[in-house]
């Protein structure tokens, strides 16, 4: 561990007293305040963010202060809207009523286990919110109150709902081992949409989805840059390739629209999987557009509120229907796939002006998407090698050795497993897989993701990260594993930083960045460096 | 004081009971009125709780998927816990219920130097937990002997089964023993791990007495102070025959033992014992992850939230896409049409 921070840390995690090490806490979790101070919050979002999104009371407003200028009615309009989401959501119902407080979940969230703080023990997380459904809708709590374990709402269960509910990356792993399926990333989507109503928001989250509503992407690439961007990119593959290539955008009569997250237009190494996005349907001659208007896969409504997340969404549907395109075709993102997934077609469709997706190489009908209409770029690449359509020369990937991350959302909503595997086990030969209490249903989260990937809170995302670094680490260590794959643009930003801190020397990239380098295109010259420039193994 | 209270309160509803079945027309009220009572309040407080889940409609198709999807032809779908028809979800919830399979799951994570984690496999909660409901099953089943003339066969055969190695007189059920160990083993478990001891509540622990409790009182008759079971099959027969009448020189231990079990039932619908309903209803476990198959419908689905049109969109950016030789679907109007509207 090269970086001092790293290794005074990782001390940290293991010395430090808490619920983590084996110490017990001496007070009560209720009687335990939330303590913001520089590092452990995420900045609150600028008045004229929150004025944009037409949320009530914009202000300028410190986390640290005590005075966080609510509206003077906050308590009130947090209780109804409880009320509200109680009868919108079984699920929230269910999840306040049923937990048993067995543990069985407490050591699974990746944030409890780099912190080691009980708050962030997936049960404590959701009894901050069951406390005070106990206190105001059942008769055990208003009768018994904190004998029954319920508390009234108060200035400071607000500060530990936005503490708590911001230390959550709505991962699911819990999910998967508690016996009643309760999934602490709904009464984290429930906490975040009551924390909007009252303003209490973050900037990271807020000022991406303005950008994202008035460009089309988060990171507020106007149409042209957008172009220009990709431009840049189609010469660095024209100078390692030879190959030239003239993707459109906006073009209307293309037979498939392709969407995928913006960062891979523009942030490192995002780009380098644009690059074998392009390269790819090059070399099968697709008929594809992109577009500028719906030129974001990734959806930060899904951390903010269900509203917000459908109307972010429905520019899918609308630019496909505009272009008139047949079916869509989504890149590497994990929660883009949550909400495709899970979401997309119950809020934005039917999608009746699509059709069913057929890949126009292999005939192959993809009836898994047949409503949705909308299929995953490793689901479509999976089905091209299976039917030999692609010319792969895998050993031009022999200076990595690969291990993959799955990414939340795809593997715990969705269950998208084998096919990036696949695709692995065919474009590169030397790949290792991570111990399996660290993989597929039982992956851990990047530590970063639901908004969270900002720079003030650095440390506790090197924390949350801990466990998926960790489980690379063995790999680099066992098997000298230097590049760790995934199919996510959350992940190819937040696992950088990770790397860099616990691991450094393992570099991150798209599981499409592995497909185009090992591509042999019509035409091309001798490669003599990979996608990033990098040397190749001799 | 989380541990203490709730212990103090069921120690407090034995001596109730126990006065109780002591003074004129006690036995009545213990015997005959709360039977009804708590078995009232049991039915239509469970009925209600499951009514009032159902009246939420689910929103959104939200499995948890823990296997492979249903994808391409050749990659073998994981049907149960990636379940995309109902008879895999079937499947998969025949497995929660009867065999825990999530808590099957269950690890320990450690931390050691390093930092380097590891996970350990840890089934004891599974185990136990799944001995604990097994054997409360087959008492429950058991007691239905009380309440049934002819005793029908699935009675008499658990109960011979649950007595198969004939030990002891009167013969010693095995659950019995089970029951009571798998009991104290979740009490301990709670008291001694540190995560499990700080996330628990008096709601916890209240539960584990009271039917502590019960079991005692059980066990207390069965084998050492001989109750008066014909007395006792009388008023049980007669509680539910509707013509209830109590004999004299019934021991208070069993008015203590019903008292108990009467607070439990009115207890239930009200408490995390509802997870027994619960766990039928969650729509992570109980749902087909076929979302992208078949459309899933939102009854509260608010048709006015729209997208940023694109024809705002191309008003804003009209210039620079011509410009940038970007399709355009309006052109570039002599006088740009300067309305930046947001929304
Ligand atoms: C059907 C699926 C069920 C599952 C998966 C399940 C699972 C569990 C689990 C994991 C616990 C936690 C043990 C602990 O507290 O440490 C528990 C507790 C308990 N369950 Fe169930 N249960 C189910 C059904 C039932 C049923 C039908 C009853 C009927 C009486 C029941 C009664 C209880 C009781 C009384 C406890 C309390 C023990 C305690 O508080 O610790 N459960 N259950
Ligand atoms: S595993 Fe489920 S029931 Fe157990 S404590 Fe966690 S949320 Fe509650
Ligand atoms: S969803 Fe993930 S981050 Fe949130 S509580 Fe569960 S395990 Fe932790």
């Amino acid at each position: 561990m090269a970086d001092p921070k790293a290794a005074q840390l990782g001390v940290s995690v293991v010395k430090d007293p808490s619920l983590m090490t084996g110490a017990i806490p001496t007070k009560d979790w209720m009687d335990v305040p939330a303590i913001f101070k520089p590092g452990n919050y995420c900045y609150p979002a600028k008045a004229k963010m929150v004025e944009y999104h037409h949320f009530p009371n914009p202000r300028e407003w410190t986390v640290e202060s005590d005075d966080w200028k609510l509206d003077p009615n906050w308590k009130q309009i947090i209780l109804e809207g409880m009320r509200e989401r109680l009868m919108k959501f079984r699920s929230f119902k269910i999840f306040m009523d049923c937990c048993v407080r067995c543990g069985a979940c407490a050591d699974k969230c990746h944030f409890f286990l780099g912190t080691g703080d009980p708050k962030n023990m997936p049960v404590l997380r959701a009894e901050l919110m069951r406390s005070i459904y106990r206190h105001d809708f059942t008769a055990a709590g208003k009768i018994l109150g904190r004998l029954a374990g319920a508390r009234e709402m108060d200035f400071g269960v607000l500060k530990e709902w936005f503490m708590y509910f911001y230390q959550c990356t709505e991962c699911r792993r819990c999910s998967v081992f508690c016996p009643y399926g309760i999934d602490t990333a709904e009464i984290t989507m429930m906490g975040r949409e009551l924390l909007h109503l009252v303003s209490v928001n973050t900037n990271w989250i807020l000022e991406p989805l303005a950008n994202c509503n008035r460009t089309g992407n988060h990171l507020g690439l106007q149409p042209h840059t957008l172009k220009e961007n990709t431009e840049y990119l189609l010469d660095d593959i024209e100078s390692i390739t030879g190959v030239r290539i003239n993707p459109t955008f906006n073009r209307k009569g293309a037979e498939i629209l392709f969407i995928t997250p913006s960062a891979d237009f523009f942030a490192d190494p995002g780009i380098y999987t644009m690059m074998g996005y392009l390269l790819l349907f090059e070399h099968i001659g697709l008929d594809y557009t992109m577009s500028t208007y719906a030129s974001e896969g990734g959806n930060f409504g899904l951390f903010t509120s269900n509203e917000m997340m459908k109307k972010i969404n429905g520019k899918m549907y609308a630019e496909a229907k505009h272009l008139g395109v047949k079916w869509i075709l989504g890149g590497e993102c994990g929660h883009m796939w949550r909400v495709v997934h899970q979401y997309m077609d119950t809020m934005n469709g039917p999608a009746d002006f699509l059709e069913e997706p057929i890949s126009p190489i292999t005939g192959t009908r993809f009836e898994n998407a047949a409503s949705t209409k909308m299929v995953h770029v490793s689901e479509f690449t999976a089905d091209l090698i299976k039917n030999n359509k692609l010319k792969i020369d895998a050993r031009r990937n022999d200076h990595r050795t690969v291990t993959f991350h799955d990414s939340c959302n795809p593997s715990r909503a969705m269950g998208m497993l084998e096919e990036p595997r696949y695709i692995l086990k065919n474009v590169v030969n030397k790949f290792h897989e991570m111990p399996p209490n660290t993989i597929r249903e039982q992956t851990f989260c990047c530590g970063s993701g639901t908004g969270l990937n900002t720079g003030e809170i650095m440390e506790l995302r090197m924390r949350g990260g801990l466990p998926r670094a960790n489980a690379v680490k063995h790999v680099k260590d066992k098997y000298g594993v230097n590049t760790l794959s995934c199919v996510c643009a959350i992940d190819r930003a937040t696992l950088l930083a990770l790397m860099d801190y616990w691991n450094p020397g393992v570099a991150v990239c798209g599981v499409s960045e592995l497909v185009g380098n090992a591509l042999v295109m019509d035409g091309e010259k001798e490669r003599e460096t990979g996608l990033r420039f990098e040397e190749l193994a001799s | 004081m989380r541990i203490l209270y709730p212990f103090i309160a069921v120690l407090a509803l034995v001596l109730i009971a126990l006065v109780g079945a002591n003074l004129p027309g006690g036995q009545a009220l213990i015997g005959v009125v709360l039977p009804y009572v708590a078995f009232l309040i049991f039915l239509g407080g469970f009925v209600a709780k499951i009514l009032g889940w159902a009246k939420s409609p689910v929103p959104f198709r939200i499995p948890t998927t823990c296997g492979q999807e249903k994808s391409l032809s050749w990659i073998p779908q994981n049907c149960i816990d990636n379940p995309s028809t109902r008879g895999g979800v079937v499947i998969r919830m025949i497995l929660e219920i009867f065999l825990f399979r999530s808590l099957f799951r269950n690890t320990k994570t450690e931390i050691h130097d390093g930092p380097k984690l590891v996970y350990g496999s840890s089934k004891y909660l599974w185990l136990f937990g799944l001995l604990f409901h097994y054997c409360f099953l087959t008492i429950v089943i058991r007691h239905l002997r009380l309440f049934t003339t002819p005793v029908p066969f699935f009675v008499s055969v658990t109960e011979y089964l649950d007595g198969f190695f004939q030990v002891g007189l009167p013969v010693l059920y095995q659950t019995d023993i089970i029951f009571v160990l798998a009991i104290t083993f979740l009490f301990l478990r709670r008291v001694i791990m540190p995560q499990v001891r700080y996330i628990s509540l008096p709601a916890d622990y209240f539960p584990l007495f009271l039917i502590m409790g019960i079991a005692i009182t059980g066990i207390l008759m069965r084998y050492f102070l001989r109750a008066d079971i014909v007395s006792i099959k009388q008023l049980t027969m007669g509680l539910v025959t509707f013509s209830p009448s109590i004999k004299e020189g019934i021991s208070s231990v069993f008015f203590i033992h019903l008292f108990l079990v009467c607070v439990l039932l009115a207890y239930f619908p009200f408490s995390k014992l509802m997870h027994l309903g619960g766990v039928f209803l969650s729509p992570t476990r109980n749902m087909t992850n076929n979302s992208r198959m078949v459309r899933h419908e939102n009854p509260w689905n608010d048709p006015n939230i729209k997208p940023h049109s694109y024809a705002h969109y191309e008003d804003e950016f009209r210039e620079f896409m011509v410009e940038a030789g970007l399709p355009v679907d309006k052109g570039l109007p002599p006088s740009a049409d300067e309305d930046p509207a947001e929304k």
